[in-house]
Formats: structure tokens, C-alpha cells, sequence
């Protein structure tokens, strides 16, 4: 473990965003023998681990007990799946967006339909085998942590149909902004707490969500909402999101006959995209694009490009890209998403990142609602803001394979298929006012002016 | 060795380890170690210093300076109000070694470090470790790092013969309370209650237990901390453990009344650290007269001290 903490100090603040068509990184990927898929933990490469409190220790080693015997347990995968199906919806269609390729050099776009799932995202996949291993541990509550509310309106969706107590942490300014969103885990039965210490944001809601863990963990069980923090929670998170990934391999091998040249995904703790990157991370030909928060650019210091400019840190329970000063105090991460706003990442998108198997780049608001526009108008989808992130790294990444394509090959040979990770119904009032669509001194304009996300 | 209470003829070899000598010293006087905490730069780098030295002259064995951290999740209200506060005075992480020297030149306390790990990982494990021990520190106290991930502080902590303080919790299971205190140099940091440091009316059963698992997993010296803040807890720990350690109410007492609470809270926290009586004798506060608050500290300071702990939420 002496080797984990010599471990790369790849990338500091003077590193740009890696070239998506860099041949040396998949080189570099191809060197390795083995699978990089369902990757166990506690390690990912130099990332991971339990940095964690010891009295803990035995919940995560419950948790990951629990979790390997449901995942060989016939009954278990069964009750998934019939969840995902009859009760999610899934799977979730993969939608040709042809209008919307226009606007990515011509290349085929595919989108992965994960607003189509109930409550709109792919928070659904995991909050579903969480609340399942919650009843198998015996717990009779679950405690969340949310941000613009997602997370936490999935968890109380989970809790109200499995008959567990839930209990959400929120930022204090976050449930007034979302006011809307609180109404919505109230009426699915979740109590919503409102966390007042700290920087009053995401992060600090999962250290009030650590604390009541801590004191009640006998009949309590984190429903954590990302693939980051203690083991066992990256692999777990991942395991029950892998699914998108299984299932786009599948409907794009069905719809093109071959693999796409490229895949992305949006990553703010990384859950949407190592589902969707898992499905192909054996695959050396296609290329695993995440797109991370740019805030206002990441020359401002307002990001949360973590992996971009971050350095390795542990934060939650977890070793990993942080956004920390240079005394290891956690930066307040910015952007217009309030699902992406979060100063770490997932271990195994770092490791993912070190060892070049996906690249990682900034997304600016400004290109992320340009990107909004964009597919609203021609595919008459509303994205999530996050997604939308996704939305314009393909918009750059189409052009770039254009711009690579090889004598004799056509736009229309090159195919990228996009997260499409969830809904904007929530981020309308957001989008309204930043598109300036509303009227002065409306409700609606009140509400945008302090960043509502409905 | 499973009784704490037990006196010894010979001092044991504590193999340089200042906290265990600290302790160890403790009990030769037939009493358990009393520990103190404070986060550092709170409310000022000078006045953790002198609310350092006040509290070892007022009968503290063992001063915890704390780090202030911008996500402390083992802590409660009081202690995060008081590193927030900390932080927005503008307090690095540099200052800790000005604060720990500023202690350890003064007194002859022991002075640890309580630290969650990513600042001491962010200055580099053996760099932090240096300056701590040229600032003349013991050794390091981590909320958040477990001996698994521990394997370069363990290595860095070996050559420079700082003291290793790991927690156990009334969760932790016989497997990990071995490797726990194996790992653990100087004494091992019994967890009062499954919860975060905040003042508690009582620690309840739960940590006797925690105690006498750890001493049949083979620790010498084992302190219980979180939820202590009257002397009367002192002395109910004091039976069983080797060591008490006190927190948020010495912040408390800090922030409410300043240097010469904390002197007057120390003063009576320590009359419930002796075994088999019911208080110390006044005046074991060696060097009251000296400290820094100097004449304006109220020698009956029992009143003031059952007030403090009965404050924090």
C-alpha cells in the first residue's frame, strides 16, 4: 500500500484536458491483459479504499457482505430484474437522434433513454438494489444525501415502495431553491433535513448524512447516491447502473451491427457514466468520454472539474481526484447543475483517467446550455442540465472524428452514443431564466432568479 | 495486563512513546490519564497555545490539538462551530506545529495531533510527520484513518517514534480490535458511543466494554473519549479506563468563558481522574498560580465546571 500513496501525481493545475483522439492512451490500455470490468474494490489502481471512521468499518463490512451474497443468489437478481422491468421501466430505449447528429459533424448519434426510467434519471438503477439490500441487512431506515433533490426523490421512491423510513439531508439552501423537490420527497413519505453546517451544500449533506450513520447504524443503512465514498459503495453503485451499459451494447449492436466509435456521459461523482462505460470497458475500439462541470471555465477557479485540475485527496471514505486548496481543505465546487456540483469523483473514474482507458474534459455552462437548446429543438427532448454536459462534449467529440476521419471514410461510419441520463423537467425554471423566457415579476421568474431546479 | 486500575511496582517499558509515558505516569500516581482536546486556531493561534498551557497546569496529562477540517465527519455542533470559526480566521495547517511548540516549550504535557488524514496527506505523510516531531509532538491521533490504509504513516511514524492513535468503536469486531491495537502506539482511542464528539449525560455501558475488549486484544493503555464533560463521568471512566478524554466541553468553555474557563473546567474534570477516592486534593493543579490566566482563576472552580458541562448541546 506504500506504492498507493507514491501513486501518480498525475495532473496538476497546469493540466489541460486530455486530446480524445490521443493513440497513446488507448495503447496504453491495450498493454493490460486483464478485464477492467466488474472491478471488485476495495482498489482501483492507487483509488479507493476505506478512509473511513472505525465505528463504520463493520456497517461497510456488513453492506459488502450482504452484497456479495445477493449478487450470487438467484432470487436476489430476480427481484432486480423484475424491479427494473415492471417497475422502472427498463430497459430504456436507445434512441437514434438524427436531427441532433447534424450539430456533431454529421457522425450518428445515439441517445441512451435513461430519462425514460421512473423518476425521470438513472438514480432509479441504484436506489432500487440499495433499498432491496437495505430489507436483506434487516434495516427499517434508509438516510440519503441530495443536492438539487434527484437523489434524494429517487431514495424516498425506493423507501415508499419497499416500506423503509427514509430520511434525506439537503443542503439548507438547497431545500429552499428546491422547495419544490422537498414537496416531492414529503409526499413520498421522507422526512427532509435541512443541514446548516458547513458550506451548506451537497458535500456537507453527506457529512450529516455520515453522522447520523455513525450513531445509527443498527437499523440504518446508507443509500448512497454516486459511485464514490468507502468501500464497498463504488462497486456497489456501479454494479446496479451496469445495466445501462449491458443493455446500450446490446440495443447498438442490434440497431448499427457494430460497436460505436465513442461513448459519453456526464460525471459529477461518476455513477451514470461507469454504468454506461462498464458495458464496453473490454472494448479497446471504443473510446469513454466523461465530461465534467466547467462552471464558469476552469481558468475562473468556479468549476467542479475534478479530475481535470483536482489532485488525489480522500474525501467520503475515499481515495480519489479532489478539488482540495493547498492545506487539503475540500473547494466549493460551481455550476449551473446542481448534480454535478460536488468536489470529488468517483476511484474509479480516476483510475479509469490515470491509466487512459476514458478521457475526462470540461464542460462550460455556457456550452452545456447551448447544448440544452440544441436538443430540445431538434429532437423535442428536454435534458437534464447534467446530461446536457454530455450533450455538448459530443457536439465537440463529433466534430474532432470528423476532422480525424481517414480517406474514404464517411461522417455517417463514425457513431457515438450519449448517456442521455436523465430528465429537465426539474431544470425548466432554470433554463427559463437563463434563457431569459420569462416575464418580469412572474412566480416563475422569482423562482429562476434563485436557481430553482424543479 | 487486563486490569487498568492495577499499580505496577516497575513502569513499563513504553519504548519512548510520550502519550504512554504520559499515562503511565498517571497511573504510578494511582490515578487515570486525563487527555484534553481543543482545535487549534480557535478562536486564535495564541489562544490555543495559552488554553493549552493553562490545561496542563491545571492537571491535564495529555493535550489533543485539533486540525481544523473543512468535512469533520466524527465531530458534532460545538467542535464544527468551533473549526469553521477557526478556519474563517484564517488558521493553515502549517500553524499546528507553532501551536504544538508553543505548548510542548512551555509544559511538559504531552501534546498530540488529532488530525483527519487528507491535510496530512495533501503536506505529505513524512513531511507532516517531521515537522510535527521538530515541533517537538507525540504523535498523531486519526479519526478517519484505519491501520488498513495506514501503511505509510506506520512506516513514517516507526522511524520517527511518534506515538500512532487509531480508534475502536463498540462496533468493532474481535478481528479488527487485534489488528487495531496492534497497530497502535502509545494507547488506543476508545469511541464512548456509536455517534460523533458532542457532550452526552452519560457514555453508558457500551464503552466499559469497548475498554475490556481492547485490553484482552492485548492494548496497554486504553482512553475513552466522546460525550465526557463532568467530573463526575471522569471518575465513573477512570475505574475501568486508563485514560478520559474530554472535548467539545473544554471548547465550549473556551468559547463561553475564554482561557481561564478552560483552566477552571480542567481543574475539576481532573478532581474525578483519582481511582478509589472521591477527588483529588486541590491544589494538584501544579503551578495554577503560573499559567496564564494567572490570579484571575477561581480556585473553587467546581460550580463553574458542573455549569460548562451541563452547557453544550
Amino acid at each position: 500500500m506504500t506504492e498507493m500513496h507514491q501513486a501518480t501525481e498525475r495532473q496538476g493545475a497546469d493540466a489541460g484536458p486530455v486530446d480524445a483522439t490521443d493513440v497513446g492512451s488507448v495503447e496504453a490500455f491495450l498493454s493490460h491483459d486483464e478485464s477492467l470490468r466488474h472491478a471488485p474494490g476495495p482498489y482501483f489502481g492507487a483509488y479507493g479504499g476505506r478512509w473511513m471512521p472505525e465505528s463504520l468499518i463493520a456497517a461497510l463490512d456488513e453492506l459488502q457482505d450482504t452484497f456479495d451474497k445477493a449478487k450470487a443468489d438467484p432470487e436476489f437478481t430476480a427481484q432486480v430484474a423484475d424491479l427494473n422491468r415492471n417497475y422502472a421501466g427498463r430497459p430504456s430505449l436507445l434512441t437514434e437522434a438524427r436531427r441532433f447528429a447534424e450539430h456533431c459533424g454529421g457522425v450518428r448519434v445515439f441517445l441512451k433513454r435513461e430519462d425514460l426510467n421512473h423518476t425521470g434519471s438513472h438514480k432509479i438503477n441504484n436506489v432500487l438494489g440499495q433499498a432491496l439490500l437495505a430489507k436483506r441487512m434487516g434495516k427499517t431506515r434508509v438516510i440519503a444525501e441530495t443536492g438539487a433533490g434527484q437523489h434524494g426523490v429517487a431514495s424516498a421512491t425506493a423507501a415508499a415502495l419497499l416500506g423503509l423510513e427514509c430520511v434525506v439531508y439537503m443542503g439548507a439552501e438547497d431545500t429552499r431553491r428546491q422547495a419544490l423537490n422537498v414537496a416531492r420527497m414529503q409526499l413520498l413519505g421522507a422526512t427532509v433535513v435541512p443541514v446548516t453546517t458547513g458550506s451548506q451544500t451537497l458535500k456537507d449533506a453527506i457529512n450529516d448524512a455520515l453522522r447520523d450513520w455513525v450513531a445509527n447504524v443498527e437499523n440504518t443503512h446508507y443509500l448512497l447516491g454516486t459511485a464514490a465514498g468507502a468501500h464497498p459503495f463504488p462497486a456497489l453503485v456501479r454494479y446496479f447502473h451496469e445495466v445501462i451499459g449491458e443493455e446500450t451494447r446490446q440495443q447498438i449492436l442490434e440497431q448499427t451491427g457494430r460497436l460505436p466509435d465513442a461513448v459519453c456521459a456526464c460525471v459529477g461523482g461518476g455513477s451514470n457514466a461507469i454504468g454506461m462505460f462498464h458495458g464496453f470497458l473490454d472494448d479497446p475500439e471504443v473510446a469513454l468520454h466523461g465530461f465534467e462541470a466547467g462552471g464558469d471555465g476552469v481558468d475562473t477557479g468556479r468549476h467542479a472539474a475534478t479530475i481535470t485540475l483536482g489532485r488525489p485527496g480522500v474525501l467520503h471514505g475515499a481515495r480519489s481526484y479532489l478539488m482540495q486548496d493547498e492545506d487539503g481543505q475540500t473547494m466549493e465546487s460551481h455550476s449551473i447543475s446542481a448534480g454535478l456540483d460536488y468536489p470529488g469523483v468517483g476511484p474509479e473514474h480516476a483510475y479509469l483517467a490515470d491509466i487512459g482507458r476514458a478521457t475526462y474534459e470540461p464542460i462550460t455552462d455556457a456550452e452545456a446550455m447551448e447544448a440544452f437548446t440544441v436538443l430540445c429543438r431538434t429532437e423535442g427532448i428536454i435534458p437534464a442540465i447534467e446530461t446536457a454536459h454530455a450533450l455538448a462534449g459530443a457536439m465537440k467529440l463529433g466534430q474532432r472524428l470528423v476532422a480525424a476521419l481517414r480517406p474514404g471514410e464517411q461522417t455517417d461510419d463514425k457513431v457515438i452514443v450519449v448517456n442521455l441520463s436523465g430528465r429537465g423537467d426539474k431544470d425548466v425554471a432554470t433554463a427559463a431564466g437563463y434563457f431569459d423566457l420569462l416575464p418580469d415579476e412572474s412566480a416563475e421568474q422569482e423562482i429562476a432568479e434563485d436557481g430553482e431546479q424543479l | 495486563m487486563t486490569s487498568a486500575s492495577g499499580h505496577r511496582s516497575v513502569p513499563p517499558d513504553v519504548g519512548g512513546s510520550r502519550a504512554a509515558a504520559a499515562i503511565e505516569k498517571a497511573r504510578s500516581e494511582g490515578r487515570a490519564a486525563l487527555i484534553g482536546y481543543l482545535p487549534a486556531g480557535f478562536p486564535d493561534v495564541r489562544t490555543t497555545i495559552d488554553a493549552g498551557i493553562a490545561m496542563a497546569r491545571n492537571g491535564m496529562d495529555l493535550i489533543e490539538v485539533g486540525i481544523p477540517y473543512s468535512d469533520p465527519v466524527m465531530d458534532g455542533r460545538v467542535i464544527q462551530e468551533a473549526t469553521v470559526e477557526a478556519l474563517s480566521n484564517g488558521f493553515t495547517v502549517s500553524q499546528i506545529f507553532e501551536v504544538v511548540e508553543g505548548i510542548t516549550r512551555s509544559t511538559d504535557a504531552a501534546v498530540l495531533v488529532m488530525t483527519y488524514w487528507n491535510p496530512v496527506m495533501r503536506m505529505g505523510v513524512r513531511r507532516f510527520a517531521e515537522r510535527l516531531a521538530a515541533a517537538g509532538g507525540a504523535g498523531l491521533i486519526t479519526p478517519d484513518l484505519i491501520p488498513d490504509e495506514a501503511s505509510e504513516w506506520l512506516e513514517v511514524s516507526e522511524d520517527l517514534g511518534l506515538d500512532r492513535v487509531f480508534l475502536v468503536a463498540p462496533s468493532t469486531s474481535p478481528e479488527r480490535m487485534h489488528r487495531t491495537v496492534e497497530a497502535s502506539r502509545g494507547f488506543v482511542y476508545a469511541v464512548s458511543v456509536m455517534g460523533v464528539t458532542g457532550a452526552r449525560s452519560s457514555v453508558g455501558a457500551a464503552a466499559e466494554a469497548v475498554v475490556a475488549a481492547a485490553h484482552e486484544a492485548g492494548a496497554e493503555r486504553v482512553c475513552v473519549g466522546l460525550g465526557v464533560s463532568s467530573s463526575d463521568q471522569v471518575r465513573e471512566i477512570g475505574a475501568y479506563a486508563d485514560g478520559v478524554i474530554v472535548g467539545t466541553a473544554l471548547v465550549a468553555a473556551l468559547r463561553d468563558g475564554g482561557v481561564e474557563a478552560v483552566a477552571r473546567l480542567t481543574r475539576d474534570l481532573s478532581s474525578g481522574t483519582a481511582r478509589g477516592s472521591s477527588g483529588r486534593d486541590e491544589g494538584t493543579g501544579d503551578g495554577t498560580a503560573d499559567g496564564p490566566a494567572g490570579g484571575a482563576v477561581d480556585s473553587t472552580g467546581h460550580s463553574t465546571g458542573a455549569r460548562t458541562s451541563g452547557g453544550p448541546a
